[in-house]
């Protein structure tokens, strides 16, 4: 109760952040659900997508995939990519939790966007373990209840087109972009992808142009460092 | 079938590489370059995605009410508006330009 470390910070103040976050995140699993069963996946198939995957944008990007009739490996492919920021992610949560070697594995499919933003705000290790398992409780549990929900209602619908549901997908791309674009090299790099995804549209297998615009990454860093080389070309040999 | 395969290697390879950031020993990954690339691609991904989700029907690209939407979508994050505002924001307009037979 009274061992507060130094922080300011109140256990129950760290919950109700973590709830706040959990539970709006966690209702957006609605979107997600009717996306998916309005994409043709069957309400088992949408289900075990949230309970097993559990990162948004990848299961997005997986049902829009499959949706275009992408072959099941490309679409993975492109999902995985996606998803490949929570490794970064865990590896500044391990330091921070300091979990023991058992918890990992169960806490593993927690280590998202959202619970790491809280536990990353708390100015204590017990604040950010707190943090981290209510956020990703709550948004566990909502999520899927959601899911559950949104692939429901879509099958109620029917035709989710007429209700303006297909542009769900790109609403939440858009919206985990915006924050993301912070400064020249990021615009540039998704100006250079939406070129690289859309041109190569009608040339490309379906799935395919995705992962070649992801080429937009290395592609500009590189563009980038050449620059910043050609800068200052006294220094000693660009390569590090 | 296909769709089961998708499914089963989403699930597979987005929980190795969470677990794997958990398991692997601080420092392996630090380095600038990894680091920047990391953040890098996740921009490129959703930038494409968000694009061919809008403007895509098969692999033909087409101006429909999604872009509407799109648009809808855009206002409201520059408004500030929280994550499920945006989304509704999107499906509505899409809807109402459907309703009123355009795209």
């Amino acid at each position: 109760m009274d061992e507060r470390d130094g922080g300011e910070k109140p256990d129950s103040a760290v919950v109700r952040d973590a709830l706040g976050v959990g539970v709006a995140v966690g209702l957006s699993g609605f979107a997600f659900g009717v996306t998916s069963a309005g994409s043709g996946l069957t309400l088992l198939q949408t289900c075990a997508l949230s309970l097993l995957v559990f990162t948004g944008a990848s299961q997005f990007a997986l049902v829009g995939a499959l949706a275009a009739g992408g072959n099941p490996l490309t679409a993975a492919a492109g999902a995985f990519f996606l998803g490949v920021r929570n490794a970064f992610y865990g590896l500044r949560l391990s330091q921070l939790l300091a979990l023991p070697r058992a918890v990992r594995p169960f806490a593993a499919q927690w280590v998202i966007d959202e619970t790491t933003v809280v536990a990353l705000a708390q100015p204590t290790r017990r604040g950010a373990r707190i943090g981290f398992a209510v956020t990703g409780l709550s948004l566990y549990v909502l999520w899927n209840l959601t899911t559950l929900l949104g692939a429901l209602g879509a099958e109620a619908i029917g035709d989710t087109d007429a209700w303006g549901l297909d542009a769900a997908g790109p609403a939440v791309f858009l919206a985990l972009l915006a924050p993301m674009l912070k400064t020249t090299v990021e615009r540039t790099v998704a100006g250079v992808a939406v070129l690289l995804g859309l041109g190569l549209l009608p040339v490309l297998p379906a799935g395919v142009p995705v992962l070649v615009a992801a080429l937009a990454a290395p592609a500009v860093l590189w563009a980038e460092g050449r620059r910043r080389g050609a800068d200052r070309d006294d220094v000693q040999g660009g390569d590090r | 079938m296909n769709t089961w395969i998708a499914i089963g290697a989403t699930a597979l390879g987005c929980y190795a590489v969470k677990l794997a950031g958990l398991l692997v020993p601080a420092g392996a990954l630090e380095r600038p370059l990894v680091k920047r690339l990391a953040a890098l691609l996740p921009v490129a991904l959703l930038a494409a995605l968000t694009a061919q989700q809008a403007f895509a029907d098969g692999r033909a690209l087409v101006l429909d009410a999604r872009a509407a939407g799109l648009a809808a979508a855009a206002v409201a994050l520059v408004l500030r508006a929280p994550f499920l505002l945006v989304v509704a924001a999107a499906v509505l307009v899409t809807a109402g330009v459907r309703a009123m037979g355009g795209g």
